[in-house]
């Protein structure tokens, strides 16, 4: 198993009853309620809680980025992710992941990266997303080729960290005269890639089809279980066998020394209003073009207001009862993480502890009780599931190093385009 | 009289023509939410034209070039369009966006237009107000932002528009973003190239335009050597809650008087 931690870095400390009179809390939510000073104090405790999290013995440390939003303080990954290789000496430090498409120049990414995986001593795993929809408004990146971006700066970047330069790219949506970069990864071939998504079937196609590990972002079991139907499929027609080192499962847990303060402060994962249970606006959400033709008619109908969005608004209670939101002490936890554990078989296993208003001292208590308690049962539950991550069995980091024969064109892809 | 529907293919793509009338030719080129059928005021105007409606390339009916990244490529396209139609002399009219197709392909080809007329178009930068958003707004709200009148706007699309309309309205606003995402809705040489332009030229402006500010119509007025604006009460959708005063001023302006 990897075990690993993640908090969306919430800015907290902003007005909550102001986000309710607006209606949404991104993009145009305005940032005269963000509070710097608070923010540093909240970026300090942060950087605390992550020293805690390597020192209580989790494996890692997953990062995310967002923007013009107060549930996620990250406007940079990667210098949060700089910090972290150089005040952690052991966790991997898991991005998931750089927003691509928002990206003008990937090989600027590609040496950022490369300066993390040397200054953290090869514990760099980078992950790659294609962004929300505000993530496109805010860059003003075109959403209409959020895919196409996203797919040829993966192509520039993996290039970058294994064809010795100099070189020219002259693709469709990046044209660089001179790829030479002098900070190259310290991980060979490259560091690894894991892509989280919720659930988008190409996501889900192309990541198989380069046997990169796909993390499901807190979804409900069943769709979990489709997830992994789909990600099989493509990857027995691109000729591997898939498995828990391909699986990951984000889920929100907290962890406290009683049953009703944990309850309590799972509370606060519904205050925040953020990516699993925030007030989404359905055009900033996915601008046009963002989705394929297949959301077209969906989503025209959401952003119209004839629809909403399915189980956006569930109670707290619907959530713990179908293992979206987890909340308790140790003991009550394992056996609720052990559900998921068997029932959709990952190898890596985020736990989202913290979020809201969850104060810094109750933070570290998540935070060590999850170390000192629930990580060793689940560490003998994995192992007992067979439940090996990809550093346990050092799988290739794609399926361009995994020594079978490139994929054919597969129906499934075909489907997904 | 009933208009004609044809497909002209183009580049490897088919676009969709509506066409009605008898006369001298005048062209149409509609809004960026597309075309909605055979207005009143085109049949006004087929009173003695020839008035063609195409859809533009990735709109209504007529195919996605993938690869058009800009509004020149597509007047490049109906430059193309016109050629085979044999339209070498014509009259053109540009609605909103389809203004900005007009005065892109005027700067292209100076000889073709016999006459522009510029209807709250885009294309130019404004140098007071800003082009509303249609990115941060739903479709809804940003075809409703263009009518005076909410009624005209039920009587045209429904007071609840068939999710068929707003799927077509999602796919031309796909298109729009392909196109126009950034710079949003104006080209910067615009003010360099539409001043080499010696078309005569009607630029009509709602007086209440919410979706493009008249500071745009007043820029081409200024600088086309020989473009007049008029400024007449009502919104964006002039075609359709002005039919009768845009017709009499394009009928004016095409018969020279």
């Amino acid at each position: 198993m990897h075990l690993m931690y993640f908090t969306e870095q919430p800015m907290s400390a902003y007005p909550k009853e102001e986000g309710d009179r607006y209606g949404y809390t991104a993009l145009l939510f305005p940032n005269k309620f963000f509070d710097a000073a608070e923010g540093s104090r909240l970026y300090n405790e942060r950087l605390e809680e992550y020293r805690l999290v390597e020192e209580v013995g989790y494996d890692g440390i997953m990062l995310n980025e967002h923007h013009t939003a107060p549930f996620c303080m990250q406007a940079k990954i990667n210098i949060c992710a700089a910090i972290l290789a150089a005040i952690t000496k052991r966790v991997k430090i898991v991005l998931l992941g750089n927003p691509l498409p928002i990206a003008d120049n990937p090989v600027r990414l590609a040496e950022e990266l490369a300066m993390i995986d040397m200054i953290s001593k090869g514990r760099l795993v980078s992950g790659f997303v294609r962004g929300g929809g505000v993530e496109s408004l805010q860059a003003n990146a075109n959403p209409a080729f959020n895919r196409e971006r996203f797919e040829e700066a993966h192509d520039l970047i993996v290039k970058t960290w294994t064809t010795p330069g100099p070189w020219r790219w002259e693709g469709n949506h990046y044209q660089l005269r001179v790829v030479n970069p002098w900070a190259l990864p310290l991980q060979k071939p490259h560091p690894r890639i894991w892509i989280p998504g919720v659930s988008s079937r190409e996501t889900i196609v192309w990541s198989a089809q380069h046997r990169y590990p796909y993390i499901a972002l807190n979804l409900p079991i069943e769709e979990s279980k489709n997830v992994w139907k789909i990600y099989d499929q493509v990857a027995k027609e691109s000729g591997y066998e898939a498995g828990p080192t391909e699986r990951g499962y984000l889920i929100r847990c907290h962890v406290a020394e009683t049953e009703e303060k944990a309850i309590r402060n799972a509370r606060e994962f519904m205050w925040m209003q953020g990516e699993f249970t925030g007030l989404t606006h359905p055009v900033w959400a996915a601008p046009s073009g963002y989705l394929g033709p297949w959301a077209r008619r969906a989503m025209a109908e959401l952003r119209a207001g004839y629809t909403h969005v399915r189980g956006a608004n569930a109670s707290l209670e619907r959530q713990m009862q179908n293992l979206t939101l987890i909340a308790g002490t140790p003991k009550t936890v394992v056996e609720k993480l052990r559900i998921i554990m068997e029932e959709t078989r990952p190898g890596i296993l985020a736990l989202y502890g913290n979020d809201g208003r969850i104060n810094h001292e109750d933070s570290k208590t998540c935070i060590r009780l999850t170390g000192q308690e629930v990580l060793p049962a689940l560490r003998e539950i994995g192992k007992s599931l067979g439940l090996d991550s990809p550093f346990d069995v050092n799988t290739p980091v794609s399926l361009a190093y995994s020594g079978v024969q490139p994929p054919k064109p597969s129906a499934s892809a075909a489907a997904a385009s | 009289m009933s208009f004609t529907e044809s497909s002209h293919d183009v580049a490897g793509g088919k676009i969709q023509l509506l066409k009605d009338g008898s006369g001298p030719p005048v062209v149409v080129f509609h809004h960026d939410i597309g075309n909605p059928g055979w207005l009143p005021y085109y049949m006004e105007l087929a009173e003695d034209h020839t008035v063609y409606v195409p859809s533009h390339p990735g709109y209504g009916k007529s195919e996605r070039p993938e690869w058009a990244r800009n509004v020149r490529d597509i007047a490049c396209l109906y430059q193309r369009l016109l050629k085979d139609l044999g339209l070498n002399s014509t009259a053109v009219v540009g609605l909103g966006f389809g203004g900005w197709i007009a005065a892109e392909m005027a700067t292209m080809c100076h000889h073709e237009f016999t006459h522009m007329v510029l209807v709250n178009a885009m294309g130019i930068q404004p140098t007071r107000g800003e082009i509303i958003d249609q990115f941060l707004i739903s479709t809804l709200d940003y075809v409703r932002a263009g009518f005076a009148d909410q009624q005209k706007f039920a009587d045209l699309y429904k007071e609840r528009p068939d999710v068929d309309q707003l799927v077509q309205w999602e796919i031309n606003r796909e298109m729009t973003t392909r196109i126009a995402w950034k710079p949003y809705m104006f080209n910067q040489a615009m003010p360099h190239l539409i001043k080499t332009v010696t078309v005569p030229t009607l630029v009509v402006w709602g007086k209440h335009n919410r979706v493009v500010p008249l500071s745009c119509g007043e820029r081409y007025q200024q600088l086309m050597p020989r473009a007049k604006l008029e400024i007449i009460e009502g919104n964006h959708y002039l075609e359709v809650e002005k039919h009768h005063e845009l017709a009499r001023l394009t009928k004016s302006f095409l018969a020279g008087k």
